[in-house]
């Protein structure tokens, strides 16, 4: 039976990625937890994350943890989910500025105060759906149509400096890399898990996806 | 393509049950926080609010296992408000599914709370409710702050303590308007927009939609982010797909719900 699992960097809500990954996997093991150990023996390795990336960010001071998640990313099928795709990057400004893991080229930055969005000052956080614009093919779009809009709520955004590694683009004041793909890395600024139908259905292709593109 | 103004259907829940008469005619049970999440769900609400008006505390337990119910099933946004005192509060809602947590009373009695949950769990899932009632004969208009239930003033400038609120934490404003609630004449517009202009955040607009056009009307002319109404959708007078057909043709850009994934 494949495993899945779902690392639990103790920054809140896993309950809702658990029960989406639940409701779409037939036939494979779920489980939340942050052991290294666990990271090395799962079949494939989902990252959520919600609030501050310090917080998320220290738990992988334990350089167990941090290496095995490193060799998870760079061998097995790793779904990154909004600070979980963040991290990814090498630098963010949050919190005074954190290191990431820097598995992908770019920088993560907060959205100004004084953009706008066709015309409005913007609100942050960006709340709410906005259209997801693929940019390459990829097995994790299977079935799912151009320009799908998909739930967001982030203050902070991936600046991508490698284009090979943008997956889709959002426009919130800005246009900023909201999937992020690499061999068999696959990231979201996004949250699959709370959108709906078009959610689970980038949830089943990442279950089904062997990490070959 | 501009971010989409999101529809919130508001649930009140009284002991594990939606209460303020609802009516619906294609549900079993319309007393069933379940099936009614369910329904506003396939209709196509951006997200769902809950707000537990349970009296006794000894009933608290219920609002929890209604959230896993529902989270269980429903893969949209939830926010859950009502009698939210403490972090272990926020962090037992979280568990069970909930996404974002509103907070009024408490807010107002311990401001430095709300600094407390946001720190803790994020600005995302802070959303401070706040109800406002019109001070009578000022030029310009000015809202005092209320709580518990709009019984209660509190001797705050609405505007200033939804700014002071953002300042704290919150990650959203809920703004109802106590005048307005339940009269089913429109938002009161100019509350709206003084507030959505006012804080960096998405504000939600509350109180006194009675047609599809209120809807549309505190987008447009309120500034909100995104509205929340009850009534007009428990008793089946309109449903979701229809508001948001209203509100594509006055130019209002929706969430529409996805055919082939229906």
């Amino acid at each position: 039976m494949s495993k899945v699992l779902v690392a639990d960097f103790g920054t809140g809500n896993l309950h809702s990625v658990m029960t989406a990954i639940q409701v779409v996997s037939s036939g494979s093991e779920v489980e939340a937890s942050r052991s290294a150990r666990k990271i090395r023996m799962a079949d494939r390795l989902i990252l959520p994350g919600q609030g501050a990336i310090g917080t998320w960010m220290s738990e992988l001071q334990d350089d167990e943890v941090r290496q095995a998640v490193n060799e998870a990313v760079r061998t097995k099928p790793v779904l990154g989910i909004c600070l979980g795709l963040q991290a990814l990057y090498e630098h963010s400004e949050e919190d005074g500025g954190v290191d990431g893991l820097k598995v992908l080229a770019g920088r993560v930055e907060r959205f100004g105060d004084d953009l706008l969005d066709c015309g409005y000052r913007i609100k942050i956080p960006h709340m709410g759906w906005s259209m997801v614009h693929q940019t390459c093919r990829h097995p994790l779009w299977s079935g799912i149509a151009q320009d799908t809009r998909f739930y967001f709520v982030h203050s902070y955004f991936a600046r991508s400096d490698r284009e090979s590694e943008v997956a889709a683009v959002a426009n919130y004041g800005l246009e900023f890399t909201c999937a992020a793909a690499r061999d068999n890395l696959f990231a979201v600024q996004f949250h699959p898990e709370k959108s709906r139908q078009q959610g689970l259905r980038l949830l089943t292709n990442f279950l089904k996806w062997d990490g070959e593109v | 393509m501009p971010l989409a103004k999101r529809i919130i259907p508001c649930l009140d829940v009284d002991e594990g049950r939606v209460v303020k008469g609802v009516k619906f005619v294609n549900i079993r049970d319309a007393g069933d926080p379940v099936e009614v999440a369910r329904m506003y769900d396939r209709q196509g609400a951006d997200e769902l609010a809950f707000l537990d008006i349970t009296a006794s505390s000894s009933n608290r337990e219920t609002i929890l296992h209604i959230v896993e119910a529902v989270a269980n099933q429903v893969f949209i946004p939830l926010t859950v408000g009502g009698g939210v005192r403490t972090v272990d509060n926020i962090r037992g809602l979280l568990n069970v599914g909930a996404d974002k947590i509103s907070i009024n009373t408490s807010a107002v009695e311990r401001p430095e709370f709300i600094e407390e949950a946001a720190g803790r769990f994020g600005s995302q899932c802070i959303v401070v409710a706040v109800d406002a009632r019109r001070v009578p004969d000022t030029e310009p208009p000015a809202w005092e702050v209320y709580t518990h239930g709009g019984r209660k003033p509190r001797g705050l400038d609405a505007v200033e303590w939804a700014k002071r609120m953002c300042d704290a934490g919150a990650g959203e404003i809920l703004l109802t308007s106590m005048d307005r609630d339940g009269t089913k004449i429109g938002f009161d517009l100019e509350l709206t927009r003084a507030v959505s202009s006012a804080v960096p955040v998405p504000v939600i607009a509350s109180g006194g939609v009675g047609e599809l056009s209120h809807l549309a009307d505190g987008i447009e002319f309120g500034w909100a982010d995104a509205v929340l109404a009850a009534s007009i959708f428990h008793f089946g007078e309109y449903t979701i797909a229809q508001a948001k057909e209203h509100m594509k043709r006055r130019g209002i850009e929706v969430c529409e719900i996805i055919d082939e994934f229906k």
